[in-house]
């Protein structure tokens, strides 16, 4: 919202020298938020004058075109010329040459004189052209910077201003004023008014207040003016769509009379273009009182005014030439003709105020806050008037406003009222509020009297009803019985008063007392379990980073699941950034491979990143619920339960990806390349560090290579994730470095299996007796499941094995390999022999043995 | 001194044997091996010296050796003069010993030495990201108050995002944040827009009295730029107790903004308008160490529970009373770290994360 000053210091009382940053800094003490500030002359410098054309030489040019060498004067005729400088003539008279043709010898023009500076900081010297020295410019008003006419220069005669020779244009045309921009807070629907804006400045410096209604006389009287009927069969939330019309009618009107341009330049301040003096009217009485108004064409309309629900197929055409095809919930102004305009948004075409309007009917009225909201969603048309009405419009102020504009039109416009004038609907029950001094003084911490109780609401133009408990003494202080101001449809309970009573007192009075929590059970298991999981991968040399969750189709199905015949379930978002990106990520990994591959185009090419962040899983179950319960009102268990349970699975995952080298390159040190075996590691290593066992197996991923993968699963088999070498035609395609490793697992299936109490091991101090073995099996036999056959029959005296050898090649059978593991024995009470040592190392093969014909090697 | 001493090596030494009764010869002769010992500057001369000097066919050894054909009323006498003059000649050895040791010992050190500018990094520091780092020290210091860590989904029901925080279903405040929704319409799925679903959530599961803080992921339909990104972060608070007011909200800030900005820290509260809570603020800080000087920086939102977000959760707003806030941790970051765009956060630069490592 728009402020121009002088409009403000009309009913506030802003100091002569403030500027707009200083209201500003005023109005944000009330919740005002500051925006930006709007002054012209930020962008203007006189000399810039009223000048008379005396003149005209047309001078045809080579390049075809025609040149007008005038002569201007630029002083009263008879008087010297005070101004000096360069290019200033001492007669009074410039000569100019001037391109536009669009005005006559006589006419009264802006002249910019040299030493003047136009927007975009085009600085006027006197300069030589088409064989003249051209001292100055007439000015067109696109060349001012106040509009976006460049036809032709500005005929201040069009203005009906015929101002003395030589005055300051800048002063003429409004220049001179500036505006404060503000930030309106969806529940201040008044603030979209000066009117507004002048009572909240008055609250924030304790000033006075003029209210500008009281300074409009309404003189007509109700009942007989154009006749206007309310029938709305289908309200919403059951309040009636338009509760108030009020109708009035000024004759004789000169609709194509200009804009004066005291109101022009403060609409152009305020943000509005000038269109014809009858818009202009109401647009400025909407800006002055915040009651959006309408004017139609008395003669285009037929019939009586009928303020109805659309019907079923109906069309309008809208003022913007747009047909528009209504719905049945659309409150709709028609008339015998059918629709002239869509309540509270905008007027139809066929009736709207023209050059050749002479009698106006004004609408003034009053709509329903979501009947209107919800119009404007539909036909995408944010207007002025919708927004007000959104926020809510002073019931009150229909017909003050209505009179405004009457009065205006007569003046401006020369037309003459009707006497009469239509004034229908319901008032409304105005908001009655009890509240206690004590609640309020509970709610913010400032022990408040009774005086700045009262002064407060009867600021806000509240009035404190004597009623029955009114003033009465209780036990948590004075009672109030108040009545909210009819502009303050957002008062609604006892805590909007609190908080108006504690903004017009200050929020800077408001003490500071730190409340003491019960005591707190720290960070969850789980949250220390994840803090501890991403601190060692970051430990453990990677990069944290963080991806948008954000994936194409084809990437979740690349990086989904790996189960063939499974569904690729995934969630798409309706208004994603951008369509490419248009799912919700079900992996990790097309995140953390965008930004890898990033980090390569920006000349990095050793990587270790890691995420840890939330994938969306939805498992073909019911999305939702169309069956959103109201607000206010805490909905049962099982209303509950649906909603809960309409939340598709939301795991944390993470997801690791290693490409390059494992170490910057240095002299004396051979980097090593990251390869399959790092991303195993670091998905054991997630596990160890939680204290749980990540048993990997051979694994398929279409992701992945073929060979290379690891499935990860849990000790009861549950899966977790993939870890091993990506694809090598993925990695091509994705233009990224062969043999680029990843991983990828299900975070929350750790912490769950992580025990909840590790139970100490006994510690032997006997000496350990170690054995190694050498066994010749088929390739094709897993070294884990031979490690497994030696540990299960090595018996409890043994400690641990470990595999530290894989050898094929010659000496061994076709298709056969040497796997070579290390076994160490240790007793809890003794210390071995050789022969307790040699028979558990001979059990231990012989289970090899019988499983996969494993044969000792010499 | 050197020209009298004999060659190191000892090899020119003849086994005249002093008279083990004479002081005298067998003072020299103790002389004689010391100044041996301190001529030897290897280990090798140092072995020599001591093969000629304490070795069985050393003057010493043999005076020691006659000993046996003395008299016996000379026999103590002797003994005596040998066992001191041998002592002398050992002490003095094992002096020369460690002396050479010591050198030897520094001068294979000295040849070890290497240049340790020039030395490899073998292991990659890892990186935190900051906005994570930030985020676990905000979630410290309310733990450190004794307030809990709560959290929740990132997609959410409309519900727990907009209706039970009071947004009414046709206020232009359902507008204020621009939502991302997942298809179909008709289940009213979005990807929460602040992290106060949680605070719902925490109402709703948790008893009462309520200190928590609920840091999170959130998302607004913004186009990335310097400025906005679509994805951020969010801590936001919230406490539910009998008789709390915004003097408590002003002090749970102004304790939490001194431990974050430091002490010189200060929180100002200026109105403003939030659906989920009346009275609602807007919170500015007075950050000390910004650059460019001291000054206020805006940062979020605060207030007192709506009374229909408490009724939602089905708690008594007669009996009980909350403040909630909701701060930027990017913005934080932008302004306590001086990071100059919103791309960098999100963009994954590894120098990035890797400037901070795992402090922030």
């Amino acid at each position: 919202m728009r402020i121009p000053l002088s409009w403000l210091r009309e009913y506030a009382q802003v100091p002569a020298d403030a500027r707009a940053e200083d209201v500003m800094a005023e109005l944000v003490k009330v919740g005002l938020e500051e925006e930006a500030v709007h002054r012209p002359m930020d962008q203007l410098q006189g000399p810039i004058v009223v000048g008379q054309v005396l003149s005209i030489v047309k001078e045809p040019q080579t390049n075809g075109k025609t040149i007008n060498w005038c002569e201007v004067r630029v002083v009263p005729a008879g008087q010297q010329q005070t101004l000096t400088g360069d290019g200033v003539d001492p007669s009074g008279v410039q000569g100019i040459v001037c391109g536009a043709h669009n005005f006559e010898v006589g006419d009264k023009v802006v002249v910019t004189l040299p030493g003047a500076v136009l927007p975009g900081d085009f600085r006027i010297s006197p300069r030589k052209t088409y064989g003249h020295v051209s001292a100055g410019m007439i000015a067109s008003v696109r060349e001012l910077g106040i509009g976006e006419d460049h036809d032709g220069i500005l005929v201040l005669g069009t203005l009906a201003l015929d101002p003395e020779l030589g005055s300051d244009a800048l002063e003429l045309l409004g220049l001179y004023d500036e505006a404060a921009e503000i930030n309106v807070t969806p529940d201040r629907g008044y603030c979209f008014s000066i009117r507004g804006v002048a009572r909240e400045y008055a609250h924030a410096t304790g000033t006075a207040f003029t209210d500008p209604a009281d300074g409009v006389k309404v003189t007509a009287a109700s009942g007989t003016g154009y006749p206007v009927q309310l029938q709305d069969d289908a309200p919403i939330y059951a309040r009636p769509g338009c509760d108030r019309f009020v109708a009035r009618t000024v004759r004789g009107v000169d609709a194509a009379a200009p804009t004066p341009t005291w109101m022009s330049a403060r609409l152009r301040l305020a943000g509005i273009r000038s269109i014809s003096l009858a818009v202009d009217i109401s647009n400025y009485v909407m800006w002055e009182l915040g009651q959006p108004l309408h004017c139609y064409d008395a003669d285009k309309l037929s019939g009586d005014i009928v303020v109805r629900r659309a019907r079923s197929g109906e069309k309008l055409e809208t003022l913007d030439g747009k047909v528009r095809a209504l719905d049945v919930e659309d409150l709709l102004i028609s008339d015998d003709s059918g629709g002239i305009g869509i309540a509270g948004v905008m007027g139809g075409a066929a009736t709207e105020v023209s050059a050749g309007t002479t009698n106006v009917l004004i609408e003034s009225a009053h709509f329903d806050e979501v009947s209107i909201g919800r119009s404007r969603r539909r036909h995408k048309l944010p207007s002025e008037a919708s927004k007000r009405f959104e926020r809510g419009v002073d019931w009150e102020i229909a017909d003050v406003a209505a009179q405004r504009v009457v009065d205006l039109l007569v003046e401006l416009a020369g037309g003459t009222a009707e006497t009469t004038a239509t004034d229908v609907g319901t008032k409304p029950v105005p908001v009655v509020i009890g509240l206690s001094g004590g609640y309020a003084s509970a709610r913010i911490g400032i022990d408040f009297t009774d005086e700045q109780i009262t002064t407060a609401l009867r600021d806000i133009g509240a009035t404190l009803t004597p009623g029955a408990a009114h003033g009465a003494q209780t036990a948590v202080g004075n009672w109030y019985d108040v009545t909210v101001p009819s502009w303050r449809p957002d008062l609604e309970t006892r805590d909007d008063l609190t908080e108006e009573i504690a903004r017009l007192v200050g929020y800077d009075k408001i003490p500071s007392t730190l409340p003491v929590a019960p005591p707190g059970r720290g960070l969850t298991r789980v949250q220390q379990q994840r803090r501890r999981l991403v601190q060692a991968l970051a430990d453990a040399g990677l990069t944290e980073v963080l991806a948008y969750p954000f994936a194409a189709k084809a990437a979740n199905e690349t990086f989904g699941t790996a189960d063939a015949d499974a569904p690729r379930q995934m969630i798409k978002l309706a208004n994603p950034i951008s369509e490419e990106q248009g799912y919700l990520r079900t992996s990790i990994l097309p995140g953390l491979l965008e930004i890898a591959r990033r980090n390569h185009s920006r000349g990095f090419r050793d990587l270790a990143v890691f995420e840890a962040g939330l994938v969306f899983l939805p498992d073909g179950g019911t999305l939702g619920t169309d069956q959103i319960p109201p607000l206010g009102i805490r909905p049962s268990e099982a209303v509950l339960d649906t909603l809960y349970d309409g939340l598709p699975a939301q795991p944390l995952h993470i997801g690791a990806v290693l490409t390059g080298k494992d170490s910057p390159l240095a002299a004396g040190h051979s980097a090593r390349a990251w390869d399959y075996a790092d991303a195993l590691d670091l998905a054991r290593l997630a596990g160890d560090v939680l204290g749980v066992e990540v048993v990997l197996t051979q694994g398929s991923h279409q992701a992945f290579h073929p060979g290379r993968t690891a499935e990860l699963s849990l000790r009861s088999g549950e899966r977790i994730g993939y870890a091993g070498e990506l694809h090598p035609k993925l990695l091509a395609e994705l233009d990224m470095p062969a043999r680029s490793v990843a991983l990828e697992l299900d975070a929350d299936k750790l912490f769950d299996a992580a025990p909840d109490v590790i139970v100490a091991k006994h510690l032997s101090t006997f000496p350990i007796a170690t054995q190694d073995v050498a066994l010749v099996v088929p390739a094709q036999i897993p070294a884990v499941q031979v490690l497994e056959a030696l540990r299960s029959g090595a018996g409890e005296l043994l400690e641990d094995v470990a595999l530290f050898d894989d050898y094929r090649g010659p000496g061994l059978g076709e298709g056969m390999k040497s796997l070579a593991f290390g076994l160490r024995f240790r007793a809890p009470d003794r210390t071995l022999t050789a022969e307790e040592a040699s028979a558990a190392r001979e059990a231990a093969v012989a289970v090899a043995a019988e499983r996969f014909g494993a044969i000792l090697r010499a | 001194m050197s020209e009298n001493t004999e060659t190191p090596g000892g090899s020119g030494i003849t086994a005249s044997a002093p008279d083990p009764t004479d002081n005298a010869a067998v003072g020299a002769a103790v002389e004689h091996a010391v100044a041996a010992f301190a001529a030897a500057v290897t280990l090798d001369e140092l072995k020599a010296a001591r093969l000629a000097h304490t070795g069985e066919k050393s003057p010493l050894s043999l005076a020691n050796r006659g000993i046996g054909a003395l008299a016996k009323e000379q026999k103590a006498a002797a003994g005596k003069l040998m066992g001191a003059s041998r002592g002398r000649v050992n002490k003095a050895l094992a002096a020369r010993t460690a002396e050479l040791e010591a050198e030897d010992a520094a001068r294979i050190l000295l040849e070890e030495t290497v240049d340790v500018t020039a030395a490899p990094r073998r292991r990659r520091a890892g990186a935190r990201h900051p906005l994570s780092t930030l985020q676990e020290r905000v979630s410290d210091i309310f733990v450190g108050m004794g307030w809990e860590i709560a959290e929740g989904p990132e997609l959410e029901s409309e519900w727990f995002n907009f209706d039970a925080l009071n947004f009414k279903p046709d206020h232009p405040a359902r507008e204020m944040q621009d939502t991302f929704f997942a298809e179909p319409a008709q289940a009213h799925l979005v990807l929460r827009t602040h992290t106060s679903p949680v605070q719902v959530r925490s109402m709703l599961e948790r008893e009462l009295p309520i200190y928590v803080l609920c840091p999170g992921k959130v998302f607004r339909t913004d186009e990335l730029d310097a400025t906005h990104t679509p994805v951020f972060h969010q801590f936001e608070g919230l406490a539910i107790d009998r008789h709390l007011s915004m003097a408590d909200l002003l002090g749970t800030l102004e304790h939490f903004t001194r431990q974050l900005f430091g002490e010189e820290a200060k929180v100002r509260l200026r109105p403003n308008y939030f659906p989920f809570t009346e009275p609602s603020a807007e919170l500015d800080i007075w950050h000390p160490g910004a650059k460019g000087g001291a000054r206020w920086i805006e940062w979020g939102g605060c207030g007192m529970v709506n009374a229909n977000v408490l009724r939602a959760a089905g708690i008594d707003p007669e009996i009980y009373s909350g403040f909630a806030f909701g701060m930027g941790i990017e913005r934080a970051l932008m302004f306590r770290n001086e990071v100059g765009d919103m791309r960098d956060m999100i963009e994954g630069d590894v120098r990035f994360s890797e400037h901070f490592g795992m402090e922030i």
